[in-house]
């Protein structure tokens, strides 16, 4: 098993942190990771992307131009990574701030609305779990239990007790994401 | 106690490493892409785990100048920066080197020339491998292609560094500085102790007790005799180091028609262009070199000696091909593909260029 | 009186201190270094302290230095004695670190580091010999060269226009926290030399205190590339030098 991921979305939405968490399982649950972030300029408020690999088998290169999965959570990123989803692939996206759905065929397409769920709850920080939850929800890669440990492992100590929210947020997304029919 | 498993950024496993390797000394300078070392080592607060000090310099040349006179005390010190910090580095390092000291340096490259840019590159091989700053002098240096490399490689350049009594450097790249991957790490070495240095390093200038002559440390010698003597065994010093401290690491070589040469972050890219290259039928290979100086000529010449082609990936304009054409002796049909500027070749492009000027 | 009748301890009216080793000294005669440094190994010797100090060369005159003082000695690349300082120092906290640095090296190239070390309160002692001319290189113009002054580089006199002003670097340095004792002094006559002494030795045992850095400018003569006698260079520094960079302290702990 060898899955490539992009994440991509602007600066602040927690995008690094959620790739990180999701690494951090893996490593967890005794499997390769990689964690390729942007960075520089782009980390201070502007777009910011990460590629998560996760493997049972040695990882060749952490920076890849095609991926099994994309998490998209706004229209620049949208633009940039629709086209590097592999065909048959799968596009997981939140649909706020989106102004040109995605139309691919070949791939499977999702959207989470993880934006407005994270409102609803009143908790904005929420919201990269819930896109999170989406995504395990299609691709159960990493065990619930590797996912707390994860949490345990990127989260700093004084933040620990957020760690039943979050996991709450997973299972919220798991439940509001919907396909998408290109027709 | 086991040994721990952390997911660690590049540069944080430079950091991380240092500590526990019992590193004395940490002086540096804040640079992108590579200032997580200088922050996870401030965070970590070694001087309270170890006893290792942590400075945050006025700037590279000071910084360099201080593990200079670190280096000058038998202390295990280094520093770490990013091209254009390197480059303001080039005096130190070539009094290091005429001093005869051990000392770490990490250069996370960046893209250049100039301020460039901030995103990986390969483009300071030349540097790094054949000189920068003034004087006939080497640095031992190793080329990490992984987040453990980068962890081991802290511990293997000191020992390289007090075994030649020479700087060595690990050149990394923005792409391995901050990649997270899975490091196995280990526990705290003690320092060394003042009596263990006095003792090792005869040589060192820990205050002159009255039983010996006092040390002097310094790479100023006015008569040109000397000066040359000073140099002959300095040039020997790296002969041995040529026979001995080749590193290097070849993967799907055993059936290959072609080969890849690549370090660092290109050698990873290029583990997956084998990948794709392989589900064509392409039966192609890799030469890592792990040691950029000493480079592993001859076994580079013996592993070219079945193949059809080379090409060398680097994210250059081509520096390190001229290292390849010499050890193949021009041999074998060697190009160079990269790019450069910040930018990382994609896999397929690779594949592209080995059909297009390879095969 | 034979000869062996003379040499006996109790007619020892001065002896050369053994922290200075036998090398002649490569300075012109009539210059201020051999004296600077002789009062330095002087107080090494007195405060018992000469297995437990570093000192630090510059890039200069003085450059040599490690020759003549029988201590460990780490010579620097020019100007950045401060920074080496700071590295010995931090990595060996129980040693005495002295640097030894010209007006060339420690105000020019190397300003940054001279000042930075200062702020940060580095606890080692500084000796900075001002002659307001690079020595070594065959008098070229350095930044405290006066105004007026003729050198190499300003073949007509230091202009402002030119060449800006000389620069007070030591009263500079005096503004920062992190010094503990500035002082300037000279080493032209017998009662300045013992003035200077007590000032050297009052930086070194500073360095027990850990309270900052310790800096003992010393206006001193190049009677060579000042192109004067020794006698008349003493008399120029004390006409011109002294008005421009007067003796005494310019921050103690009591100040």
């Amino acid at each position: 098993m060898t899955e490539e991921i992009i994440i991509a979305g602007f600066g602040g939405q927690g995008v690094l942190s959620m790739g990180k968490i999701l690494a951090y399982s893996g490593v967890m649950q005794d499997k390769e990771v990689s964690w390729m972030p942007s960075y520089g300029p782009e980390m201070r408020g502007g777009t910011s992307n990460v590629t998560v690999i996760i493997s049972d088998e040695r990882i060749s290169s952490p920076r890849i131009n095609q991926f099994d999965t994309a998490i998209i959570l706004n229209q620049q990123s949208m633009d940039k990574f629709l086209n590097t989803v592999k065909p048959g692939g799968l596009l997981i996206y939140d649909p706020n701030g989106i102004t040109e759905h995605p139309t691919r065929k070949d791939i499977n397409i999702y959207q989470v609305p993880a934006s407005e769920e994270a409102a609803k709850i009143g908790i904005m920080k929420l919201f990269n779990m819930i896109v999170l939850g989406g995504f395990l929800k299609i691709k159960p890669i990493v065990k619930p239990e590797f996912i707390r440990k994860g949490l345990e492992k990127s989260l700093p100590e004084r933040h620990h007790h957020l760690i039943p929210e979050n996991e709450k947020a997973i299972e919220t997304g798991k439940n509001i994401l919907k396909p998408i029919n290109v027709l | 106690m086991a040994k721990e498993l952390k997911l660690m950024k590049g540069n944080e496993a430079i950091a991380e490493s240092a500590i526990r390797a019992g590193v004395d000394g940490y002086f540096g300078y804040p640079i992108t892409p590579q200032s997580e070392v200088l922050e996870h080592l401030m965070i970590e607060n070694p001087v309270e785990k170890t006893g290792m000090v942590v400075l945050q310099a006025e700037s590279e040349t000071a910084s360099i100048n201080m593990v200079y006179a670190g280096a000058a005390c038998g202390k295990k010190v280094m520093t770490s920066s990013s091209s254009p910090g390197i480059s303001l580095m080039q005096e130190g390092l070539s009094y290091i080197a005429g001093a005869e000291l051990p000392a770490v340096v990490v250069n996370v490259v960046r893209g250049g020339p100039g301020l460039g840019t901030i995103q990986p590159s390969q483009a300071d091989y030349f540097q790094t491998t054949k000189g920068g700053g003034h004087g006939d002098y080497r640095l031992i240096t190793l080329a990490p292609a992984s987040v453990q490399e980068m962890y081991d490689f802290v511990q293997l350049a000191f020992d390289l560094a007090f075994k030649y009594r020479n700087p060595a450097i690990i050149l990394s790249d923005g792409m391995i500085g901050q990649v997270m991957e899975k490091v196995v790490i280990d526990d705290y070495k003690p320092r060394w102790t003042d009596e263990y240095i006095a003792k090792t390093f005869p040589w060192a200038a820990v205050g002159k007790p009255a039983s010996r002559n006092h040390n002097i440390i310094t790479s100023l010698e006015l008569d040109s005799a000397k000066q040359e003597q000073i140099n002959i065994n300095i040039q020997k010093k790296y002969k041995v180091c040529e026979e001995k401290e080749v590193r290097y690491e070849m993967i799907n070589c055993e059936d290959a028609e072609y080969l890849f040469v690549a370090y660092g972050s290109s050698a990873r890219i290029c583990q997956k262009t084998i990948e794709l290259a392989r589900a064509e039928g392409i039966k192609v290979g890799l030469f890592r070199p792990i040691t950029l100086w000493p480079f592993p000529s001859k076994q580079l010449k013996e592993a070219a000696k079945n193949v059809k082609g080379i090409l060398s990936v680097e994210m250059n304009a081509g520096q390190m091909i001229e290292d390849v054409k010499l050890a193949t002796e021009c041999r074998v049909k060697a190009e160079h593909f990269g790019r450069y500027g910040g930018m990382i070749p994609d896999p397929n492009e690779i594949l592209v260029a080995l059909k297009k000027q390879i095969m | 009186m034979t000869r062996e009748e003379i040499i006996k301890p109790e007619n020892l009216v001065y002896r050369r201190t053994p922290v200075l080793t036998d090398n002649i000294m490569h300075y012109c005669p009539g210059c201020g270094h051999g004296t600077i440094h002789r009062l330095i190994a002087e107080v090494i010797e007195e405060m018992g302290i000469q297995d437990k100090t570093i000192g630090i060369s510059p890039v200069g005159c003085s450059v040599l230095a490690y020759n003549y003082f029988d201590v460990d000695f780490v010579e620097a690349a020019h100007g950045r004695a401060p920074a080496c300082g700071t590295a010995i120092k931090r990595l060996n906290p129980d040693k005495y670190v002295f640097t030894y640095q010209g007006d060339g090296d420690l105000a020019a190239i190397g300003t940054a580091e001279t000042i930075h070390a200062c702020n940060r309160g580095e606890n080692i002692t500084m000796i900075f010999v001002n002659n307001a001319i690079y020595g070594m290189t065959g008098g070229q113009m350095a930044p405290t060269t006066l105004l007026g002054m003729k050198t190499a580089t300003c073949p007509y006199g230091r202009t402002v226009e030119a060449n800006g002003y000389p620069l007070k670097i030591t009263e500079l340095i005096a503004q920062l926290p992190g010094t503990y004792y500035v002082t300037r002094q000279a080493v032209f006559t017998p009662a300045h030399v013992r003035k200077c002494k007590k000032a050297i030795r009052q930086a070194f045992e500073n360095q027990n205190l850990k309270k900052g850095v310790s800096f003992v400018e010393v206006v001193s003569n190049c009677n060579s590339n000042w192109k004067m006698t020794a006698t008349k260079a003493n008399q120029w520094l004390e006409e011109n030098m002294l008005p421009f960079y007067p003796l005494g302290d310019l921050k103690t702990p009591e100040k």
